[in-house]
């Protein structure tokens, strides 16, 4: 069957919102075994003490990254119909940035707090409040940032069509620079005083 | 062995999460054909709830009006429903390894009020920033590399690179 199976039309789309609860599940159970379920667990990649957050986010997307570009190869699915946020180039970055500020003061992020909370996180249960503070905050805000928000649409490009590469070159060398980072980290954490949480 | 992975302790081999979560972003790829996300549900709630509040305003804001229409509620969510998935995934994975425990966790150095305060207003920059991005770490940074998306690159070294700067900078709250 050739994917995207619910945008080809393979399964019904009454299907969508059973499979979405369903997959939903599997990356719940996978992100709290992981340990994302725990603040301190995952600020432990900034401080170098505990690499978690660093392995699983760069394994995930360098596997399936992988999976994509050779289901495409076989035909088995068409990469091209994937949806692929466009790049808005001011908003991602300030966007990214403001983020990372919040991950800082937070701990979490929208996904992990979630996790947080399912296990009885009392500050992800606080996170998620903020969380819904600054969605309405930006909501509010927007009249003043709309310009800003829309400006410099690149739409749906990809980064190694940004950078003039090949797909596959790229591709190799993002798994290259992962397994590189992976070993620092293994270095890293065993130069680093271990903290207790 | 079994005795101690039921004390909360136990944490599956990250390599091997990283290879699960990536299955899993692959199988809803292949099957939506779009990524996985966290805080468009988050979204869809606040537009729901202001247009239950205040319809007329949320008709009128150019934001709010983006995600309504008259045919379904925004609840009617993909996203949503992913959300409510994770949270009962995840409460599986804390009964399954003992971890099911209100807890308020921060650095011995801080009171934990002081910890509550910082995770509001680490929350409300994330969602903030979340609207920015067009997405969070799960549905820009995540799923955008997956795809080799130029966005999602962006917004991941933004966030990384931002994080570990101000992570600095906030090292009271951790360690």
């Amino acid at each position: 069957m050739t994917g995207p199976l619910i945008p080809m039309e393979m399964i019904p789309d009454a299907w969508n919102n059973v499979i979405a609860v369903l997959l939903g599940m599997a990356f719940g159970f996978v992100l709290e075994a992981s340990g994302f379920s725990s603040s301190r667990k995952i600020m432990g990649t900034f401080f170098g003490y505990d690499f978690v957050v660093l392995r699983v986010f760069f394994t995930a997307a360098i596997t399936s990254m992988s999976l994509i570009i050779y289901f495409d190869y076989m035909g088995w699915l068409d990469a091209s119909m994937l949806y692929i946020n466009p790049y808005y180039v001011t908003s991602a970055i300030i966007g990214g940035l403001v983020m990372g500020v919040g991950f800082a003061l937070g701990g979490f992020c929208p996904g992990t707090s979630f996790c947080g909370i399912a296990i009885g996180k009392i500050d992800a249960m606080f996170f998620t409040a903020g969380l819904f503070l600054g969605i309405f905050i930006f909501s509010e805000m927007y009249p003043l940032i709309e310009t800003m928000y829309n400006s410099k649409n690149l739409g749906g490009i990809k980064i190694y069509e940004m950078m003039g590469m090949g797909r596959n070159i790229f591709a190799f060398l993002l798994i290259v620079v992962a397994i590189a980072m992976f070993y620092i980290a293994g270095y890293v954490e065993k130069k680093v005083n271990k903290v207790e949480y | 062995m079994e005795k101690n992975r039921r004390d909360g302790s136990f944490y599956i081999n990250p390599y091997l999460g990283g290879v699960l979560l990536g299955l899993v972003l692959f199988a809803t790829y292949y099957i939506t054909g779009r990524g996985l996300g966290a805080s468009g549900a988050v979204k869809n709630t606040v537009v729901t709830t202001v247009d239950v509040i205040a319809p007329a305003h949320a008709e009128k804001s150019h934001y709010y009006s983006k995600f309504l229409n008259e045919n379904s509620s925004p609840m009617n969510n993909w996203l949503v429903f992913e959300v409510l998935g994770v949270m009962a995934g995840a409460f599986l994975s804390g009964t399954l390894y003992g971890r099911l425990k209100l807890k308020n966790e921060h650095s011995p150095k801080i009171k934990p009020r002081t910890r509550l305060i910082a995770a509001v207003a680490g929350g409300l920059m994330f969602g903030i920033g979340s609207q920015l991005a067009r997405g969070c770490t799960s549905g820009a940074a995540l799923s955008g590399l997956a795809v080799l998306s130029a966005s999602g690159m962006i917004t991941m070294l933004g966030i990384f690179g931002s994080a570990y700067l101000f992570g600095w900078l906030f090292k009271k709250l951790w360690i």
